[in-house]
């Protein structure tokens, strides 16, 4: 394969072009990663590009306060570091200043004078010395302005946060009690339903089925008002775990079937037919021949309906509602992104939680997916 | 002890007619033989009997009992299919013990019957492994002991052998063969579109052609009398040669059949003989065809050996006295007393 | 934590065990009520049949009453409740769609969708075509398709906080974090409100579908494109036709019907789409489709089911034509196969 590489002038290009594509795809979602790893005061003020360079921000501190100032040879002194008390905790000063619209007069280890004799002596690790000939008056510290170079640094404090005082860790165990139960019971009710419409002997097949492939497009907005009032009406299905897995089930199941039954009616009819004259029964077949056969096709559907599930917003709110008992990480997601909208710690280290898992899911299982994405399209869907 | 007796058989897929009053009865113990034309309906036919089909009308008896309505795994029977339909997901121990397994039969009992049977077709070193790691043979092996295992009274075979290669073929051929002698009681009906395998397994053969039977008989009766054209062209190869006109109105027919194992080439003319130019001549080594354009249309005449008429040359043909076979303007076979 | 662990994974245990009971249940019973033996009885056989007429229908039951519940019995409602006032009690004719098609927002709705429509299967579908041909010449390639493919995992509510991250506007001087206006001033332009741009704004939503949407459509029409049979791109360079217009005019041809495929899944799709609109604007700005106006008139102060059901059934209307030409579809590939 590497010899085939040849960096003539088009096959450079085609290479460029492909990478710059690549790029434009990735970059969105790099962008989250990155910050949602990033301090929260250096997501406010910097571009995530520049995380992994060492950037220069001015900062303003104050000296210690008069009650630490000690009497050496005549002048008070008060001595510490500019960095105890700042955010930063280590650093190095790259300029100085007294004032806040020149924090860089100064270069780190001189000595900045104020008019009634007081001095400030900062050195480049942070130390410094506030000198003055008379007593210091009680109140708070001199004000210091500096400029340090903050070397990129990354933490996991964003994700903490959100996980156990945003509600995203609840949020999560929700999701996860929507979306198991919603992916595995449309498989399982799709494949005897799909099994039915490919071999068995029933009359109106052939209607059921175009009934199922039209069923394919219906958007899923025109059923919300009526199911609502039908759950309302039902009591025990709204708001509850089971309202919201039916209606999975229910939306899932036209393209589970259509899929399924495309697979399941693409095997071998010997195998079907040896397999009764070998007496087995339907049931019997289905499980011993056509579910272990079908298995390429049930995890390209069970991975559809996993992302579909974990990813939907519409229907966890109109049927699971927005208790924050139940919301699910979608829901939580997009109510942080009204409530904290600039806090951008907060929500890309939100919006990671909620991608994570079905890019996992995605990448692990990328091959039956499209297998799937192949079967339910290419066929004529 | 299984006879099967079909009365005025009817199959049809909603206004298509594939089968058409088929009446045919099979004794026990019999290999029967199903040959014809591709589509005339010999696969409808064995899977009607099978069970996998309905019968549209008329009915199928297995030891005098209508089955019309019973399904294929209470029949009796065993079906050896095309593709083998070995479970690809089961080893072949799992695939020879899945009826068993179904009929709910002891284990130990479904042990000692897979064992025996892997026994008998060579199968013990392969139990364990899965379809798709053995060779063609071996899988179409599986496939019968799938069968055998069941001990079934009625055996259906569709064109076990047509995925094999020639050589594999002639053995598998003559293992079943063997198999039927060591199941001197079990029924079998097999389907195929080889003469050769059908010639020398058959005890009867059934002509099929478009639905219809058109014969049923020893192998030797259809070969030496066929009851009409279409049985004297499909059986035997090559095919025999007809003839229409002058030499038919001289034997008081419509036409006259030769086979071409039956025609004499000489270089001189005898009475009765039909002369020809050689248009080509096929030599196999252990027989030649010759190709004779006659006024009588193209004819075929067999030799033993290597035979020396060259392309171009005049030949004459004179058929064996008794070989002839007569038709009358149906197709039908007039007898000859 | 535990305690909701667990309560989660009991509930999860429930729900699916109920379902596998329901079917190894009612086969078992159907197993016990009609029995059959080893031999070969008339009753076996009786039984037998029967069962075999029942069995389908157990197998078929569940998910016929879900489809009917969840899909079909909705679509009649929803016509019968856009005929009726907001709560749905009095009948008032046409007067709901007379509504619609006076109100500003649901014109502003139509033409944003009809923005959506034009633009972002076309997009996808071309971009789609692009890619595929690109990444198919190169020996990275399936690991960019896979790059270019990821997002289709991610939600859209997910997609939405990605893409206001790259649209975040800072006062000009400050610093930008957004990368699209660090990119505007790099280049020393001043940075932009994109998403409240008027007119343009649309866009800049519709981008995210697109970046969701083009991994679908480059893995679908790559696969179409490795379908078409080699010796017909021989035969054209043979014939000397170039790269440009073996694409155009050998390659494109022969995957129409994928193409067509894919414009038609994207079609539908963005017909639906609610989330994106609802997460980045709630329809401010002009932004509105018709999905979430649906949603606003259904949901939000007080409900007008009507209004909403009536903007559900022009939604309805407009796949109608897509839905006829997937069963018709369908119905020929099953005649064709088996
Ligand atoms: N399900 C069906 N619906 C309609 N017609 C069918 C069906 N199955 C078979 N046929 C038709 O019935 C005829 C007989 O088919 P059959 O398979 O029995 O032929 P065959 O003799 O076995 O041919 P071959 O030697 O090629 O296997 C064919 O013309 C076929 O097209
Ligand atoms: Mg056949």
């Amino acid at each position: 394969m590497w010899q085939r590489i040849r960096l003539e002038p088009s096959r450079f290009a085609l290479h460029l072009a492909v990478l710059l594509i690549v790029a434009m795809w990735t970059l969105p979602t790099a962008g989250l990663l990155v910050s949602s790893l990033r301090d929260k005061n250096l997501i406010a003020t910097s571009g995530w590009w520049t995380a992994l360079t060492t950037t220069v921000r001015s900062v303003q501190t104050r000296t210690k306060d008069a009650s630490a100032q000690v009497e050496q040879d005549g002048v008070f002194v008060i001595s510490g570091n500019l960095f105890d008390g700042s955010e930063e905790g280590t650093g190095t000063v790259a300029a100085f200043g007294t004032r806040v619209a020149k924090p860089d007069e100064f270069a780190p280890g001189s000595t900045a004078s104020y008019d009634d004799g007081r001095s400030l002596t900062v050195n480049a690790d942070g130390t410094y010395r506030y000198t003055s000939p008379v007593k210091f008056e009680e109140g708070r510290g001199q004000r210091v302005f500096f400029m340090t170079s903050v070397p990129p640094r990354f933490t996991t404090e964003n994700y903490s946060n959100v996980l156990f005082s945003q509600g995203i860790g609840r949020a999560f165990v929700n999701s996860l009690t929507v979306t198991i139960p919603a992916t595995i019971i449309p498989i399982l009710i799709a494949a005897f339903a799909a099994y039915a419409l490919a071999w068995m002997k029933i009359p109106a097949r052939g209607f059921m089925i175009s009934v199922v492939v039209g069923l394919l497009v219906v958007p899923l907005q025109m059923s919300l008002i009526p199911l609502l009032k039908l759950y309302n009406a039902s009591g025990f299905l709204s708001k509850t775990y089971l309202g919201i897995w039916l209606a999975h089930t229910g939306f899932g199941l036209p393209f589970a079937i259509y899929l399924l039954r495309s697979y399941i009616a693409g095997l071998p009819r010997d195998l079907i037919e040896s397999a009764q004259v070998d007496g087995a029964n339907d049931f019997k077949i289905f499980r011993r021949i056509i579910l272990p056969l079908s298995f390429p096709a049930l995890a390209s559907f069970a991975i559809f309906q996993f992302l579909w599930v974990w990813n939907d917003l519409l229907v966890a709110i109109v049927f699971l509602g927005t208790e924050p008992d139940k919301t699910v990480l979608t829901y939580q997601l997009n109510s942080l992104l009204g409530s904290r909208g600039g806090n951008w710690e907060i929500l890309t280290a939100s919006a990671f939680i909620t991608i994570i898992v079905p890019l996992i899911v995605f990448f692990s299982l990328q091959r039956y997916f499209v297998r799937g994405l192949l079967a339910g399209s290419v066929k004529g869907g | 002890m299984a006879d099967i007796k079909l009365t005025n058989l009817n199959k049809a897929y909603g206004a298509v007619h594939i089968l058409k009053d088929v009446n045919l009865e099979i004794r026990s113990g019999e290999f029967i033989v199903f040959v014809g034309p591709s589509g005339c309906g010999k696969s409808t036919l064995l899977r009607s009997i099978c069970g996998l089909e309905s019968i549209t009308s008329g009915t199928l008896e297995i030891d005098h009992a209508v089955v019309n309505e019973v399904p294929p795994s209470k029949r009796g029977i065993a079906m050896v299919f095309q593709s083998y339909a070995l479970y690809p997901h089961m080893s072949v121990y799992e695939n020879i013990s899945f009826a068993l397994e179904n009929q709910g039969v002891p284990r130990d009992e479904i042990r000692q019957r897979v064992e025996k049977v892997a026994d008998m077709l060579q199968l013990t070193p392969y139990l364990t492994r899965l379809p798709k790691a053995l060779s063609g043979g071996q899988r179409q092996r599986v496939a019968i002991g799938r069968a055998i295992v069941r001990g079934a009274k009625v055996f259906l075979f569709d064109e076990p052998l047509s995925n094999l290669d020639a050589a594999l073929r002639v053995a598998t051929r003559m293992e079943i063969a063997k198999l039927k002698r060591g199941m001197p009681e079990t029924t079998m009906i097999y389907v195929t579109h080889d003469q050769v395998e059908a010639m020398t397994l058959a005890d009867r053969i059934v002509v099929l052609q478009a639905g219809r039977v058109e014969q049923v008989g020893t192998p030797m009766e259809l070969y030496e009398r066929p009851g009409n054209l279409f049985v004297a062209g499909f059986i035997g190869s090559p095919k025999m040669n007809f003839m229409t006109g002058a030499p038919a109105d001289k034997m008081k027919c419509k036409t006259l059949g030769v086979r071409p194992e039956h025609l004499e080439i000489s270089a001189r003319p005898s009475p009765g003989s039909m002369s020809g130019k050689v248009e080509y001549a096929e030599i196999l080594g252990s027989d030649s065809f010759v190709y004779v354009a006659t006024g009588h249309g193209l004819i075929t005449a067999r030799e033993n050996g290597r035979t020396a008429v060259k392309t171009g040359d005049t030949v004459h043909l004179t058929p064996q006295a008794g070989h002839v076979h007569r038709f009358d303007e149906n197709g039908k076979r007039i007898e000859s007393k | 934590m535990t305690m909701q662990l667990f309560s989660a994974f009991f509930t999860v245990l429930v729900g699916v065990g109920g379902c596998l009971a329901y079917f190894w249940g009612s086969n078992a019973l159907l197993d016990v009520l009609l029995p059959v033996s080893a031999r070969n009885d008339d009753r076996s056989i009786r039984n037998l049949r029967l069962q075999s007429t029942i069995r389908p229908w157990l197998f078929l039951l569940p998910a016929l009453i879900l489809l009917a519940i969840y899909l079909i019995y909705p679509v009649f409602q929803t016509l019968w409740l856009s005929f009726h006032d907001k709560a749905g009690d009095a009948f008032v004719g046409l007067d709901n769609y007379r509504w619609a098609f006076s109100d500003t927002g649901f014109r502003t709705s139509i033409f944003n969708n009809f923005l959506w429509l034009l633009v972002v299967p076309a997009a996808c579908t071309f971009l789609g075509l692009v890619i595929a041909v690109l990444t198919d010449r190169i020996f990275w390639g399936p690991v960019a398709k896979s790059f270019i493919f990821l997002p289709m995992a991610i939600s859209f509510v997910g997609a939405s906080v990605i893409w206001k991250f790259v649209y975040d506007y800072r006062g000009e001087g400050q610093e930008q974090i957004g990368i699209l206006n660090a990119i505007v001033e790099w280049f020393g332009g001043s940075p932009q409100v994109w998403i409240s741009m008027p007119f343009w704004n649309n866009f800049f939503l519709m981008v995210i579908l697109i970046w969701i949407q083009t991994g679908f459509a480059t893995v679908i029409l790559g696969a179409a494109l490795r379908g078409v049979p080699e010796d017909t791109l021989e035969a054209a360079v043979i014939d000397g036709a170039g790269p440009f217009k073996i694409f155009r005019r050998i390659m494109v041809p022969q995957i129409m019907p994928t193409i067509i495929v894919v414009w038609t899944t994207i079609t539908v799709l963005v017909l639906k789409v609610f989330d994106i609109v609802l997460t980045m604007t709630n329809g401010q700005w002009d932004t509105q489709v018709l999905a979430n106006l649906m949603f606003d008139w259904m949901f939000r102060g007080g409900g007008d089911f009507g209004r909403g059901a009536a903007i559900a059934i022009i939604i309805m209307i407009a796949v109608l034509p897509i839905m006829v030409w997937n069963i018709r579809q369908a119905n020929a590939e099953r005649k064709g196969g088996h």
